[in-house]
């Protein structure tokens, strides 16, 4: 990929990443309250929460825990930028999880109870999510032959889903987790009410919570980007095959969210793991027999 | 254009209530009143809280816990007391550990009475202090500006 290409693309990511995912939560949020016979927020609310914010007093505890907060979202926009300029997956997924690291010494920075229950969480969640993310970028690799994003696409002549459909059940359920959706008691969760009141972002005031919701949106952007990369092949029309996959697979988070409104952490990390053994662990023998067969 | 009062989100404190208040605070947030509407979320952090709701009265034990709630809420806020015991003490007023409503330890914007107060007027109340939000928050705005 040419160079320029790849700016215009990172640019892109940048601009229009936080408009896309909030609008996508914003019909997220409207969906849900009609899902549950409510009438719900304008489809906007994600901005005008976003806005408030920014717009609230900033109180804190400790000062790092603004810095963490802005190394948080920075080496966020930085993962992205990484994947969607089209360069190593590998190398995105060691940045996403180094973001994380921000997340956890942020919430860590101050003492309140509640953040360390919700940085204990984090922790567990990180520990059910990140195989199966490692796992994805070795199944583009024993696909395509590279882990170079654009050389994925590039080389691909057919969807890798087709060589990967385990990885792709594998990712989908781990992506209720990375979207703070279900368990209900994770570290922090979309919803309003639950255990460890905000978890990881309990102490995070205004602006804080605003960066950290900016970089989750930033996040999600990467991880529908991932969804599409199973679509794509080196036909430009596959493009569109990847935004549908994208949008089923948003739809498929909400129902879900729906309908496992009770499910806790401990489920969590056991199901997460043996999905990612079985679906993943299956699909990855598989490919390893059709290598040496071939 | 401030959009700040299109996203006031509520924290909801139970001080000495009989939970009467606080059941109907609840049912507002149900499919039959679903204040989320009006983008309001039900958040249990302070930190995150714009508008503090409280229902019961103001007891002995619990006088510090509502001053420290109030003091964690960044600016600006509202605060709504929801019902006749945490406007004046209500049917509790005379026992003796009770001090009376949230006005006597932190400055209380509205006032819901009712016993318990109807849903709809909690809606009406909360309607109100986010009108009085955007007011604070603009007044916050030209007080940084100088
Ligand atoms: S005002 Fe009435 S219903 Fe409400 S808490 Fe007091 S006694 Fe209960």
């Amino acid at each position: 990929m040419a160079v320029s290409t790849r700016m215009i693309i990172a640019g892109c990511y940048i601009l229009l990443a936080p408009i896309i995912i909030g609008l996508l939560d914003g019909f997220d949020r409207k969906i849900s309250a009609r899902m549950q016979g409510r009438k719900g927020p304008s489809v906007l609310q994600p901005f005008y929460d976003l806005k408030k914010l920014f717009e609230k007093e900033f109180l804190t505890a400790n000062k790092t825990q603004l810095f963490m907060i802005r190394s948080y979202l920075a080496l966020m926009i930085l993962s992205g930028i990484i994947f969607f300029a089209g360069f190593d997956i590998l190398l995105v997924v060691f940045a996403i999880s180094t973001a994380a690291m921000f997340l956890i010494l942020a919430s860590t920075a101050t003492h309140s109870p509640f953040s360390s229950q919700g940085t204990h969480r984090e922790l567990v969640q990180m520990m059910s999510c990140e195989p199966m993310e490692l796992l994805v970028a070795v199944g583009f690799y024993l696909a395509a032959g590279t882990f170079n994003v654009s050389d994925i696409i590039a080389k691909s002549s057919v969807a890798n889903i087709i060589y990967l459909p385990g990885f792709f059940v594998g990712f989908v359920f781990i992506l209720t987790i990375k979207f703070r959706k279900s368990p209900f008691d994770i570290s922090t969760s979309h919803h309003a009410h639950q255990e460890v009141v905000k978890g990881v972002t309990a102490e995070m005031v205004g602006k804080e919570y605003a960066m950290v919701t900016l970089a989750e949106w930033y996040e999600s952007a990467i991880l529908y980007g991932i969804i599409g990369l199973f679509f794509l092949n080196n036909n430009p029309l596959s493009l569109i095959g990847a935004i549908v996959a994208a949008l089923v697979v948003w739809f498929l988070e909400i129902v879900i969210d729906n309908t496992s409104a009770r499910v806790k952490w401990q489920l969590m990390l056991k199901l997460a793991w043996g999905v990612t053994i079985i679906a993943a662990g299956m699909n990855l023998f598989l490919l390893e027999i059709i290598r040496a067969n071939s | 254009m401030s959009t700040i009062h299109k996203s006031p989100w509520l924290l909801h404190y139970d001080g000495s209530s009989c939970n009467g208040c606080d059941i109907e605070v609840l049912a507002c947030t149900t499919p039959v009143y679903d204040v989320e509407r009006f983008g309001v979320i039900n958040t249990g952090n302070p930190m995150h809280a714009d508008i503090f709701l409280i229902t019961g009265g103001i007891n002995s034990q619990n006088a510090d816990v509502v001053k420290q709630i109030y003091e964690q809420m960044p600016q600006p806020k509202v605060v709504i007391a929801v019902g006749t015991c945490a406007c004046t003490g209500g049917i509790f007023k005379e026992c003796y550990n009770i001090k009376g409503g949230a006005d006597t330890v932190i400055p209380v914007d509205i006032y819901v009475p009712g016993c318990a107060a109807r849903p709809e007027s909690i809606i009406d109340g909360v309607v109100k202090g986010v009108a009085l939000f955007k007011e604070k928050a603009a007044a916050l705005a030209a007080s940084e500006r100088k």
